[in-house]
């Protein structure tokens, strides 16, 4: 059977994220490469913070996604440069909106509230429930949301 | 014993030791976010510390892998500086301990992205981006409580006093930091400590501390000359490998 690049980023596009469920392991940016050498297929994948407990899972997904097709592997971890949240998708970023996430934005905050659209927000902590997140609140309606923050 | 093995150590000690105290306020902070924010942090911290620890383990070229050198080393093998293994005591000893090491760490990094090794370069650069976040929120909160209320403040001028002289070992420089500098590896620990004076002074004042007027300086950590803290906490730390030798799940 061959093979090609094209198709291994389609099955790579089928995979969620871990934590993230509704953006893919493509539209996330931590895809670096698919190539292929001595009849293997050779994925590279930077993780996105050091610590993210979702790197191994990530690894664990993308092993079962190329067992499913059945091709010869292996998985390259490859911190330069590093990930930046730059490499979202647009794809990715309204998935993330329309979830309820504020996609990052170059001014080192959300540009709008992801439920209501107001601008009237405040951040409450650069930390949030996962290593990529920040928590904010809408002035507006009220909710507590999450944002996306830059790296 | 070289030089860069013996760097890779400091800063994955440091890393590791500092991230399991951190990790130790994880249900118990005051404030909701607080814990979110510290969980966080020790997250990054533990992560970059299987970077350098596995740099490490490459470097020595015996086989051992970051887990190894974190769970089967004893005390006098580990390199961190004093000032992380100092215990949490109340959350502001612990924000300000955080923000000292934080203002050394993001300047120390960002030197280390032109490293002359590429390998250590990489880390840094990697990290750097997570801690710039880190010293973001220590010194916004050094300020918040310094500048805060009478009692708040007296907690950080306190945290300041007793942390003080263990503050500077990372910018004490000794002949491991000089070759390593010669070499290009790794940045002269007195530039660092001028950023470091720089950027600690301006918060200090903007959080109306004042610094001790004692200039000594703890050292021994680098050398593997440790508190009697350090053991306790790597009985908790280690505490698996030791009693179950090997154990995996």
């Amino acid at each position: 059977m061959v093979t090609t690049t094209a198709e291994i980023w389609d099955w790579l596009a089928e995979v969620p994220d871990p934590e993230i469920p509704v953006i893919s392991l493509v539209d996330l940016g931590i895809i670096r490469d698919v190539s292929e050498a001595g009849g293997k297929v050779i994925v590279t994948i930077t993780p996105t913070y050091s610590g993210c407990p979702a790197t191994s899972v990530i690894e664990m997904d993308v092993r079962a996604k190329l067992d499913e097709h059945g091709v010869a592997y292996d998985l390259k971890r490859q911190i330069n440069p590093p990930w930046t949240t730059d490499w979202i998708s647009d794809a990715g970023r309204a998935k993330l909106e329309e979830y309820g996430i504020a996609p990052p934005s170059p001014s080192k905050g959300p540009e709008r509230c992801p439920r209501c659209q107001s601008t009237d927000l405040e951040r409450i902590s650069q930390f949030g429930s996962t290593p990529c997140k920040a928590q904010w609140r809408c002035k507006s309606c009220l909710e507590p949301f999450d944002y996306f923050k830059c790296i | 014993m070289s030089a860069l093995f013996e760097f890779c150590l400091r800063m994955g000690d440091n890393t590791l030791i500092l991230g399991h105290r951190v990790s130790e306020w994880c249900g118990h902070a005051p404030v909701v976010e607080e814990d979110i924010a510290m969980a966080n942090t020790a997250l990054d911290l533990i992560g970059q510390t299987q970077m350098w620890l596995g740099l490490a383990g490459e470097v020595e070229g015996q086989g051992r892998s970051a887990d190894d050198l974190a769970y089967l080393r004893d005390a006098a093998q580990f390199r961190n500086v004093l000032l992380v293994e100092r215990p949490n005591g109340d959350i502001g000893m612990t924000l300000m301990r955080q923000f000292l090491f934080d203002a050394w760490h993001v300047e120390v990094l960002a030197a280390l992205q032109s490293s002359s090794d590429q390998r250590v370069a990489d880390i840094a650069t990697k990290a750097l981006r997570e801690v710039e976040y880190h010293v973001e929120r220590s010194a916004d909160l050094v300020i918040r409580l310094g500048d805060g209320t009478a009692e708040s403040h007296k907690r950080m001028q306190t945290a300041l006093d007793e942390l003080w002289t263990w503050a500077k070992e990372a910018m004490a420089g000794d002949d491991i930091d000089a070759e390593l500098a010669a070499a290009g590896i790794a940045p002269d620990p007195a530039e660092i400590r001028a950023r470091w004076d720089a950027r600690v002074g301006a918060v200090l004042a903007e959080a109306t501390l004042t610094p001790p007027d004692n200039d000594y300086i703890h050292k021994g950590g680098k050398s593997g000359k440790h508190t009697e803290h350090l053991g306790h906490l790597l009985a908790t730390m280690q505490f698996l490998q030791r009693a179950y030798p090997g154990a995996t799940w």
